[in-house]
């Protein structure tokens, strides 16, 4: 930088070091693969990989900010996701070792795309700026369209990427038309710089801006499967390999959550009453998952339509526009990971050769077979319910209490109804189990990264059902030091 | 906090009531499935256990206070001033004593009769032990719809796998509508939450006042959850379908305690909370209670099957409870306390009679039986015992409850009064049909040669038949519990000062 013209700063790379190591580090796992024939120790590696990407974005909160001149920005807000990430790789990953050589698709590449996803998502997160947003939107969304299809000869799972990539290259056609509107109105596409455009200039009843509102409003909705925006969930969560199903159910949606709030509450957070919009997809939400749920017989696509009517009840913290709503959504993310995981090990146990094991009808007389993996699914399924005392009661309760407290008591009373509606469907599962008898005879497919997994989820689920004041202080002070 | 009196006893006495059951659920889950015999052991030492830690609240009960008693107070979730804060009154102490009794009796008799999955049954029944006390002690909002709606898995899990041919269709219908009810409470509670500036302190709350409009909307919130759990004309209709399809011991937990948490909650919450909104609709509560004392009287006559009459004849009683809570003078309110305590020792004794006799028979059907008492004379003359305290025989503990309901009732309205005495006619005629029926006649072909109760079942049926008699010779033992509790809460609801006219006081004194 000795005497040039123009200086060439290098940006400060500390807070992007996480994904920076993410990066290199998916990259190693890519060529891992060349080298170790067991692909047991790929995964390994994967997770370890992870743990050491989690372990520096934890330590690093010093050097926490913004950089590359805000188009990236490390906060606390970014890192309650980023956690909900890689805990949400890590568990996939557990439960995918057996799954994938069950289903004889145990490549390396899976490892590698799950984390080059994951990497999107944690660029999401961080994304102060709509370009760099739509970037790592791309590498999420790309890496997933191709797990979706990973089994090759299924027409099933060929069926769900090719729906799922056409319909989330349409979302992206939204959020880019979205930004380029937005972006001839501001002349910017950094979060705050639009923000303080329209402040400045007082367009906050501009119509192309509500246009363009609408238009990144409609991309984040496909992402985080909103109704009237949903019809790719659950085509696309049949055919997927069931760890993908579980992996797209809760990181993709959580990072949607994240990109929708910051975009929301930081470029848009002057225009008055963009809320309202929501109120009618959330209701929309919850009304489609929770009833058609009710007549699926498939259970892939019942947790399908479970987690289109879960989507509808997060926005609810979205739609109470404070910072305690804004908490409860990414509280609940959190909570809903755990339990939506859990669930899923228990699926993805029944698939053993030769044994497809998604039908509601193989849960029959689990109890009496498998007691223990019928007890732990019952858990999860009252947890989806929002049953105290598990986590998901909690989550679901501070929800309603910050939406009641931004006036939403309505809604909150729809919420609450289908709430009591869905646990028809959930409950359906825990009577298969409990009160039939055996129909078939259903082998498990048990390992011991499997077994970890849903140790790790159904404590969490019980233990943040019962102490959860530490998660709450958490998620709260996430979005203070933030905000 | 002043308004507690905390637990001077040299243990932790409610949380251990509450949490002795879970902890004995969770040593259950980790014995051998094959030692049926040693898991039963254990059940029932856990609730004897249970039972004899509880005989310290009723030994040290302070009668001469209003106070909660036996607190305790921990911060439990800071984030929404969220309290663990247990303690009782006059009100809840005979609740917390039934339920430990009433577990005991449940191990016992379903000792044979449950053969399938005896491990998870006997996990269930404990959990539901721990929950239910867990309710009527807690003085915390939050807490309390905790245990409110925890009970709802093992409950649904003893109706749906232990039950009869149509368990499936109870378990789902109990489930689903104590649910809706359930949850319309929470939203009620988050508005009273943030109305009164954060805090789920029960007794906090029950200081404050509140706009007229805001506490008919949580009146009715609140009514949804307890109203289904009484249960009150017109949302009852899932009870004789939980209470039939159970096994007996779901049938006798739902009897005896679950259905009595809903007129606790009125007592509890919506009196105390919404004295203006509750006076409003007095008149309300009232039609309704008289709707289902006689509606479900005269079903009763229609039954064919014993455990649905039982299960109607709950209606017919529970109707009596809401009339005398609602009545809101001292004479209705005790006598709806108690007439909650004789119900739950009367009509837990009749399933816990008729799950003997089911035993043997496996039919419910009244047709099926007919001079029972000359092949089973002890169990007859026990189950006679049972009809006519149902029926409310003087000495029997039916007579003082609900000779004080309708006492209380009349000087409320004369009309309710009137209508509910002939509720008590109505329940004569159906009870001892039903008793001519079972009894006496010829002797059916199904039930001859049939042994009498063993001893197992006549223990499991004593207590029951001390009870009925102790409270029907000598009330005021029980009475003596809630006269402080009530009066406050009286003071608290009837700020206008209304009393009930001194011609009924002082005949309750006489009847003391």
């Amino acid at each position: 930088m000795t005497g040039g013209l123009m200086p060439l700063a290098m940006p400060d790379l500390r807070p992007v070091l996480p994904e920076l190591l993410m990066t290199a580090l998916a990259l190693m796992i890519l060529l891992a693969d060349l080298i170790f024939k067991r692909k047991e120790t790929i995964a390994f590696l994967s997770v370890v990989s992870v743990i050491i990407v989690a372990y520096v974005a934890l330590m690093q909160t010093g050097w926490m900010g913004a950089t590359f001149n805000g188009m990236f920005i490390s906060d606390s807000y970014s890192m309650f996701f980023k956690i909900i990430f890689f805990l949400n790789v890590i568990l996939t990953i557990l439960i995918s070792i057996r799954y994938i050589a069950v289903e004889k698709v145990n490549l390396g590449e899976y490892y590698s795309l799950i984390l080059f996803s994951t990497l999107g998502m944690m660029i999401m997160a961080s994304a102060g700026d709509l370009i760099v947003l739509y970037l790592g939107l791309e590498l999420m969304a790309l890496s997933t369209y191709i797990l979706a299809g990973f089994l090759r000869h299924d027409m099933k799972s060929n069926e769900a990427a090719m729906k799922y990539f056409l319909l989330g290259a349409f979302a992206s056609a939204f959020l880019l038309y979205g930004t380029s509107m937005v972006y001839g109105l501001t002349g910017t596409t950094g979060l705050k710089g639009i923000s303080a455009y329209i402040t400045a200039h007082g367009l906050a009843k501009n119509p192309v801006l509500i246009l363009s509102m609408i238009f990144i409003g409609v991309a984040f909705s496909f992402k985080i499967a909103a109704a009237p925006f949903h019809m790719w969930a659950p085509d696309a969560y049949e055919g997927a390999p069931t760890s993908i199903t579980a992996f797209m159910s809760v990181g993709p949606k959580a990072a949607g959550f994240a990109v929708l709030a910051r975009v929301f509450l930081t470029a848009f957070g002057h225009v008055a009453d963009w809320q309202q919009l929501l109120v009618p997809v959330s209701i929309l939400t919850m009304a489609v998952g929770n009833i058609v749920a009710i007549s699926q017989t498939n259970i892939k696509r019942m947790l399908a339509y479970s987690s289109i009517a879960h989507a509808g009840y997060a926005l609810l913290g979205l739609i109470a526009r404070s910072p305690d709503g804004l908490a409860s959504l990414m509280n609940y993310m959190l909570i809903y990971g755990f339990m939506n995981m859990g669930a899923f090990a228990v699926i993805i146990m029944l698939r053993s050769e030769g044994f497809k094991g998604d039908n509601i009808a193989d849960y029959e007389g689990l109890a009496k077979t498998h007691p223990v993996a019928a007890a732990l699914m019952l858990v999860f399924m009252f947890s989806l319910t929002g049953i105290p005392p598990t986590a998901g009661f909690m989550g679901k309760f501070y929800l309603f209490m910050s939406a009641i407290n931004s006036g939403y008591t309505g809604l909150v009373i729809v919420a609450v109804i289908f709430s009591a509606i869905s646990a028809y469907f959930y409950l359906r599962i825990v009577m298969y189990m409990y009160m039939r008898e055996p129909g078939g005879d259903v082998q498990l497919t048990t390992s011991p990264s499997i077994s970890l997994a849903l140790a790790i989820t159904a404590v969490a689920v019980i233990a943040i059902g019962v102490l959860p004041g530490a998660l709450f202080k958490l998620a709260g002070l996430a979005v203070v030091n933030s905000f | 906090m002043e308004k507690v009196i905390m637990n001077s006893l040299s243990f932790p006495v409610l949380s251990t009531l509450i949490f002795l059951p879970v902890a004995g659920a969770a040593l259950l889950l980790l014995l051998p499935r094959s030692q049926e015999t040693l898991i039963k052991w254990s059940a029932l030492g856990v609730s004897i256990l249970n039972f004899c830690l509880s005989i310290p609240l009723f030994a040290n009960f302070d009668k001469t206070t209003h106070l909660m008693q036996f607190g305790e107070r921990q911060l439990w979730i800071p984030a929404f001033n969220v309290y663990y804060s247990l303690g009782i009154d006059g009100i809840s102490i005979l609740f917390v004593l039934l339920s430990t009794l009433v577990t005991i009796l449940c191990v016992l008799i379903s000792w044979n009769s449950i053969k399938a999955k005896v491990k998870e049954f006997y996990i269930a029944i404990l959990l539901v032990e721990g929950a239910m006390i867990g309710v009527f002690c807690a003085l915390d909002f939050f807490l309390f719809y905790i245990f409110w709606e925890a009970m709802l898995i093992p409950m649904y899990l003893l109706i749906g796998v232990w039950g009869g041919p149509n368990r499936i269709y109870a378990a789902v219908k109990f489930f689903l509508y104590t649910l809706v009810g359930s949850v319309l409470m929470l939203v009620g509670i988050i508005v009273l939450y943030l109305y009164a500036g954060g805090t789920f302190d029960i007794l906090e709350l029950a200081t404050k006042s509140y706009p007229y409009s805001l506490q008919l909307m949580l009146f009715w919130a609140f009514f949804a959850a307890f109203a289904v759990k009484v249960p009150m004309f017109p949302v009852h209709t899932w009870l004789p379908d939980a209470h039939t399809e159970a096994p007996t011991a779901g049938s006798v937990i739902l009897a005896a305690i679950l259905i009595k948490m809903g007129a606790y909650g009125f007592l509890r919450f919506s009196l105390p909370i919404l004295p203006e909104a509750s006076r409003a609709m007095t008149p309300v509560m009232m039609a309704l209670s008289v709707i289902a004392i006689i509606y479900g009287g005269v079903i009763c006559l229609a039954q064919t099957d014993l455990k649905r009459l039982i299960a109607y004849s709950s209606v017919s009683h529970m109707g009596f409870v809401t009339l005398g809570i609602f009545a809101l003078n001292a004479q209705g309110m005790e006598g709806g306390i108690l007439q909650m305590i004789n119900h739950g020792i009367v009509t837990g004794a009749l399933f816990l009679s008729i799950g003997a006799i089911y035993d043997r028979t496996h039919t419910r059907q009244i047709a099926d039986y007919g001079g029972v008492a000359s092949v089973m004379p002890t169990y007859a003359a026990m189950f006679m015992v049972f009809t006519l305290a149902s029926i409310g025989l003087p000495s029997t503990n039916g007579f003082v409850g609900e000779f004080l309901i309708i006492l209380g009732g009349f000087a409320s309205n004369q009309w309710a009064g009137v209508l509910a005495a002939t509720g008590i006619i109505i329940g004569a005629g159906y009870m001892l049909w039903l008793y001519q029926r079972v009894f006496f006649t010829a002797t059916n072909q199904k039930v001859a040669g049939l042994g009498d109760i063993n001893g197992r079942e006549f223990i499991t049926l004593l207590p029951m038949l001390v009870l009925i008699f102790w409270i029907g010779i000598y009330p005021n033992a029980f009475l003596g519990f809630m006269h402080q509790s009530v009066s406050h809460l009286l003071d608290r609801v009837n700020t206008g000062g209304i009393n009930g006219p001194s011609v009924a006081k002082n005949i309750t004194e006489i009847l003391r």
